[in-house]
Formats: C-alpha cells, sequence, structure tokens
C-alpha cells in the first residue's frame, strides 16, 4: 500500500508481475504446509502424550464405564491414523465436537469469543500502530532532543515488562485505588459483544497498546533518521521544498515501508498478548477460553484454540512477508 | 574457550582473558549497564537472603485479611491473612531459579540446533529451520500452556516447557551468526586436517558466537522471568500455598482497594528484575557491536518481537 505512495518504486512493482504472484502463491504453500503440521502436533501433544487422554481428563474419579464413554467420544478407541483424521476432517467441516467440561458444542462456546478477542486485537492494533508511527516520527525529527531521550528509556523499560504488570498498574491508577474513572475488569455479558460496551474496553486495550508501541515506535524511529539523512531529501531541501513538505512527502512514505513489517509482527505477539490480558480483565475472548480449557482439560477446547491462534500466526506471517516483499524489491529474491 | 578466542573486538582487552568477561566487564562500566546491573542486582540479592530475614512464616496467618500496613506488618497481609512482607522476601528465589533453569535450557538447545544447522547446510538446514518454522506458529505462552496442560503443573515440566520455547527463537540467530563463522578460511583449513564436523562445531564455530549468544541469553533471560510470573499468574506455576510473586498478584487482585502493597509490590520486584536484565543486555549489546546504538532494524530482525 505504501508502495503507491512512492511513484519510483511502482513500475518495477508491476513490470515482474508474475515471479511476484508466484512467490506469494509459494508463501501460501508453505502456510499451509505448516498449519498442517502444527495440527498434527497438536493433536500428538494433547491426545497421545500423555498415554490416555481420557484419563488424564477424568483423573481419579475414573470409573471403567466413564472412561469407556469418553474414550469413545474422544475416538481413543480408533487407531492413530484415524484419530487423526476424524479430528482433522471434523476441523476443517465445522464438526468440532462438544466441550468436555459442560458438553456444549465446542464451536458455539468458542465462535463469540474469537469475535471479542478480534475486536480486542483489532482495536490495539490500529491505535497501537497510529501511535506508535506518530511518536517515532517525533523522535525521529527531535533527534537527540529530551522527548528522544525520555522516549528511549521508557520503550526499553515496557518492552520489558510482563502485560500483567502493565496492566495491573492501569488498574491501580484508573480503576481502584487512586482514580475510579473505569471498570476494573470487562466481563462482556454472553450474547453481547465487546463493541456494545465501549468503557469495558478501555483498559485491556489501553494495556496492549502500550505493550505493542515501543516496537513499532523504535522502528519507525530508526527508518525516519535514515529516510531524513538520505540523498533525496537533501536534494530536496536543496531544492528549497518546505521542510513540512519533506517530511510528509519524502521521508515519511519512505519510513513507514520498512515499519510495516514491524507492525506485522505486532499483530502476531497480540495472538499470544491476549491470553494474559483477558485473564488479567476477566475478558471473555479465545484467551481466557484458552486458559479456561487448560485448567478443565478441556481438550477438544484446546485443541480448536491452539490451532486458531497458530493459523492467525501463520496467516499473518504471509501478510508481512508479502508486503515486506511488496516494499521493497532487494527482497524480492527468493530466500 | 578463552585460548581459542580470536583477539576480542575490544580495543585493548588482555588476550588470554575470556571474551565473555570482557565483554560484561565493558557492559558494566556503561551507565545503561551499570543501572541495570544494580536494578537486577538488589531484587535477585533480596531474594536470595530474603528467606533467612522473613519476620513471619510465609505460609503463616498472623492478622485478618487485607489488612493495612502498621508496624508489625509493614506491608500488611493478603487474603488469608498473612504476611505480605514475608511471602515477598520469600517468593522469589524460584522464580528466578527456575526462569536461569529454562534460559540455560532453552539457548543449549537453540544454541546446538542454529550451529548444527549452518555448519551441516544441506538437508539437515532445512530439516532444522522448517521444525523453527512450525514451532514459531505457536505463540510462546500458548505453546507453554499447551505443555502443561498434558502433564499438569511440575516444576521441571514449566523449566523444559518455557526452555523449549526459548530455543527456536535462538536457534534462528545463532543460525544466521554462525553461516558468516563457517565460512572463514581457519574452519575451512581445519575442515581439511579432518577434524570431526562435531569438533569443528564445539572449538571453532561456537568461541566466536559469544556476543550473539550473550545477547540471546539475556533477552531469554528476561522472557523467561516474565513467562514463569505469567504462568504462575494464570494460576499454573507452583501450586499453592509456595509464595510466588507472578501468583500473589492474581490471588490478591480482589483485595486491590483494601491492601494495594500485597499486588503492587510484587509486581513492582518482578519489573525491576525484568527491567534490570533487559537494560544490562541492552548494554553488552552496544558493547559487543561496538557503536553507541545499534542498527534498530539489525535488533528486531535479531530479537523478533516478543513471541
Amino acid at each position: 500500500m505504501a508502495a503507491d505512495q512512492n511513484s519510483a518504486q511502482a513500475p518495477a512493482l508491476w513490470r515482474d508481475d508474475h515471479p511476484i504472484a508466484a512467490l506469494i502463491g509459494l508463501r501460501a504453500a508453505i502456510g499451509v504446509v505448516t498449519l498442517f503440521v502444527v495440527s498434527i502436533v497438536v493433536f500428538l501433544a494433547t491426545e497421545v502424550l500423555p498415554g490416555n487422554a481420557a484419563y488424564s481428563v477424568l483423573g481419579h474419579s475414573a470409573t471403567p464405564q466413564s472412561l469407556k464413554a469418553l474414550e469413545i467420544q474422544l475416538h481413543l478407541n480408533r487407531g492413530l491414523f484415524e484419530q487423526y483424521w476424524l479430528w482433522l476432517s471434523g476441523l476443517l467441516t465445522g464438526r468440532l465436537g462438544n466441550s468436555l467440561a459442560n458438553g456444549q458444542a465446542v464451536w458455539g462456546q468458542v465462535a463469540p469469543r474469537l469475535v471479542n478477542s478480534a475486536v480486542l486485537v483489532v482495536g490495539a492494533g490500529l491505535i497501537g500502530t497510529f501511535l506508535g508511527v506518530l511518536l517515532g516520527a517525533i523522535a525521529a525529527l527531535r533527534k537527540d532532543g529530551w522527548f528522544d531521550h525520555v522516549s528511549s528509556v521508557v520503550s526499553l523499560a515496557v518492552t520489558s515488562l510482563p502485560e500483567f504488570v502493565v496492566a495491573i498498574v492501569l488498574i491501580i491508577l484508573f480503576a481502584t485505588v487512586v482514580l475510579h474513572l473505569l471498570p476494573a475488569v470487562a466481563p462482556v455479558a454472553p450474547g453481547t459483544y465487546a463493541w456494545s460496551q465501549p468503557r469495558l474496553l478501555v483498559l485491556p486495550v489501553a494495556t496492549l497498546v502500550i505493550v505493542i508501541i515501543p516496537y513499532i515506535q523504535r522502528m519507525m524511529r530508526a527508518a525516519m533518521i535514515e529516510a531524513l539523512e538520505s540523498d533525496y531529501v537533501e536534494m530536496a531541501r536543496l531544492k528549497g521544498v518546505p521542510e513540512w513538505q519533506i517530511v510528509l512527502a519524502h521521508a515519511f512514505p519512505n519510513s513507514i515501508a520498512p515499519t510495516i513489517q514491524v507492525i506485522g509482527l505486532t499483530f502476531l505477539y497480540l495472538a499470544g498478548g491476549i491470553v494474559i490480558v483477558e485473564e488479567v480483565f476477566n475478558f471473555p475472548g479465545i484467551g481466557q477460553g484458552l486458559v479456561n480449557a487448560v485448567s478443565d482439560r478441556d481438550i477438544p477446547v484446546i485443541q480448536f484454540v491452539v490451532v486458531v491462534l497458530a493459523a492467525f500466526y501463520v496467516f499473518m506471517n504471509i501478510v508481512t512477508d508479502v508486503i515486506a516483499l511488496l516494499v521493497s524489491p532487494r527482497r524480492r529474491i527468493a530466500r | 574457550m578463552a585460548v581459542l578466542a580470536p583477539p576480542s573486538g575490544i580495543v585493548g582487552a588482555p588476550r588470554l582473558r575470556p571474551q565473555w568477561v570482557t565483554l560484561l566487564g565493558a557492559a558494566v562500566r556503561t551507565r545503561r549497564g551499570a543501572i541495570g546491573v544494580s536494578l537486577a542486582g538488589s531484587v535477585v540479592l533480596m531474594a536470595v537472603i530474603g528467606p533467612f530475614v522473613a519476620p513471619y512464616s510465609p505460609d503463616q496467618t498472623v492478622t485478618f485479611p487485607f489488612a493495612g500496613p502498621s508496624s508489625q506488618y509493614l506491608l500488611g497481609s493478603d487474603q488469608l491473612g498473612r504476611d505480605v512482607l514475608s511471602r515477598v522476601l520469600a517468593g522469589g528465589w524460584e522464580l528466578l531459579l527456575m526462569a536461569l533453569a529454562a534460559t540455560v535450557f532453552g539457548v543449549l538447545i537453540g544454541a546446538a540446533a542454529g550451529i548444527s544447522a549452518a555448519y551441516l547446510r544441506g538437508r539437515i538446514d532445512g530439516l532444522i529451520m522448517r521444525t523453527v518454522d512450525v514451532l514459531l506458529a505457536f505463540p510462546q505462552l500458548v505453546f507453554a500452556l499447551l505443555l502443561v496442560s498434558i502433564i499438569g503443573p511440575k516444576i521441571w515440566l514449566i523449566i523444559v516447557a518455557v526452555g523449549f520455547t526459548h530455543a527456536p527463537a535462538v536457534a534462528r540467530v545463532i543460525r544466521s551468526a554462525a553461516l558468516e563463522v563457517t565460512e572463514r578460511d581457519y574452519v575451512k583449513s581445519v575442515e581439511l586436517q579432518g577434524v570431526r564436523p562435531a569438533k569443528v562445531m564445539i572449538s571453532e564455530i561456537l568461541p566466536n558466537l559469544v556476543s550473539p549468544l550473550m545477547v540471546e541469553s539475556g533477552l531469554r533471560f528476561t522472557y523467561s522471568i516474565v513467562l514463569m510470573a505469567g504462568l504462575s499468574f494464570l494460576g499454573f506455576g507452583l501450586p499453592p500455598p509456595a509464595p510466588n510473586w507472578g501468583y500473589m498478584i492474581q490471588e490478591n487482585r480482589i483485595g486491590l482497594s483494601l491492601n494495594v502493597w500485597a499486588v503492587a509490590v510484587p509486581a513492582i520486584l518482578i519489573a525491576l528484575l525484568t527491567i534490570g536484565i533487559n537494560t544490562f543486555t541492552d548494554s553488552v549489546a552496544r558493547v559487543a557491536i561496538g557503536v553507541e546504538s545499534r542498527p534498530e532494524e539489525a535488533l528486531i530482525e535479531e530479537e523478533g518481537i516478543r513471541e
């Protein structure tokens, strides 16, 4: 997308249309294969390693009858390959079976959580991207100024913090001890979706935004500094182009390109980061669903949520790669 | 290692001193490095001597739940009326030891895989790196949760799970650093003498990877603490009543408005520890690369984003 603004790159971009399409196809194919292997890993990890999954679910309360019934429900009485095939075909056709914790269909239980988590990830990703790019650009324009120094120290500190520490600090400051502005937990009621109660979303989104800003900000700062010291900016300055125009029309588009890849990585991080943040705020998303499922040893739910998160990871990886490919011609040679 | 290491990149470094000692020394002398060491060092010191100076037993109910700070109980009490100060003092060393063990485990496996991939090339390289790709498709915490969900929260399993989730990222970084080393002439000459591949990797290639290995270890140590504390926070760490900073935050947050210290102090300690280690790692990286500020793009490609 950034390439469109950059007329110098456009001809090179469309001239060799087919090689790029082929590379994208290759990346997508590798992604599908990766997902296939991921599904095998998840399947083997949850159903085979512990010996008998049915026993590990029922634990000491197992009776021969209940074991037998659960073995049939989980297809443990079939061969390994057949078990995997039944599970995979169920996954692909949307027949995910029932939760072991409450007997309800896995899909019906996970789908609303997926929507809520998507709201969280997209909201935090967009706000974090905007603020990160903005703060990075400011730090670059005022290089070695007080803002640059402060933000570099703060970003080093924030990148080392666990998410729940950031969340707890926000809760102490805004929801319990110091101020009482916002709710400390975000238990979105069943049957309603997260966006209908924006007040509940403020603190969870703010936590994720704070955690992701430093990565984007550092990258944007570095890229912007490089752009500002480049020959074409020097040229524009010599021609007498006003400084605001140099920044907006030359330096900014060229520094957003390398930043896009980091933004992609940020979305990848969010797929894992929501787990703890949802748990802190009691927010009904798939992260909290996963934690509950792990507590209950609810294997069908664990399998599905882990595969969904891994699929998101693989998909974002491809998107990031493709965008990187489009914005920087050097990378177009297959690695 | 010391003898085999080439003259270090740092001007004036005595030749016989191991490179990692030189690097650590140079990093401590930078301002950031000194700040990082003193932050992390004081928390570590507290965690180590804490259990011996705690005024009460960490598991003993001494007063009513969520009592505020008083002269008798300096940080008040927690949800079961136990002394927060005692639990804070006693609850750090286990987290530190487990994080350390997980880091060593993860960096060892990752480095072995990365060096093998870079040196052996060909099919083995492909196999290792494709495995890395698959493992990187799981968010780290999710992968650790998956492993813990199978066998249940056992100390060794948490260490192995957290360490194992580090391995793929370490392998990637070490492989790319080792690729260049394997091309050097002296490696070729040792090869021509018919030295076994395992020996070439250990005594010729490994000593040249000291600085990336140190930076990786520092980063992974920070992330180990973050992950371990996170797992405890989620309730998958050590089973209660063992005191643990991560779990203290979880169990006491319902009483935030009554005694904020039961949550704030463990949170602050975890924060100081991770900030300290990360700041020190940052200065090691700056010293190792030999420039005042390392290029951000390289930094990000190196560490990725916290997976």
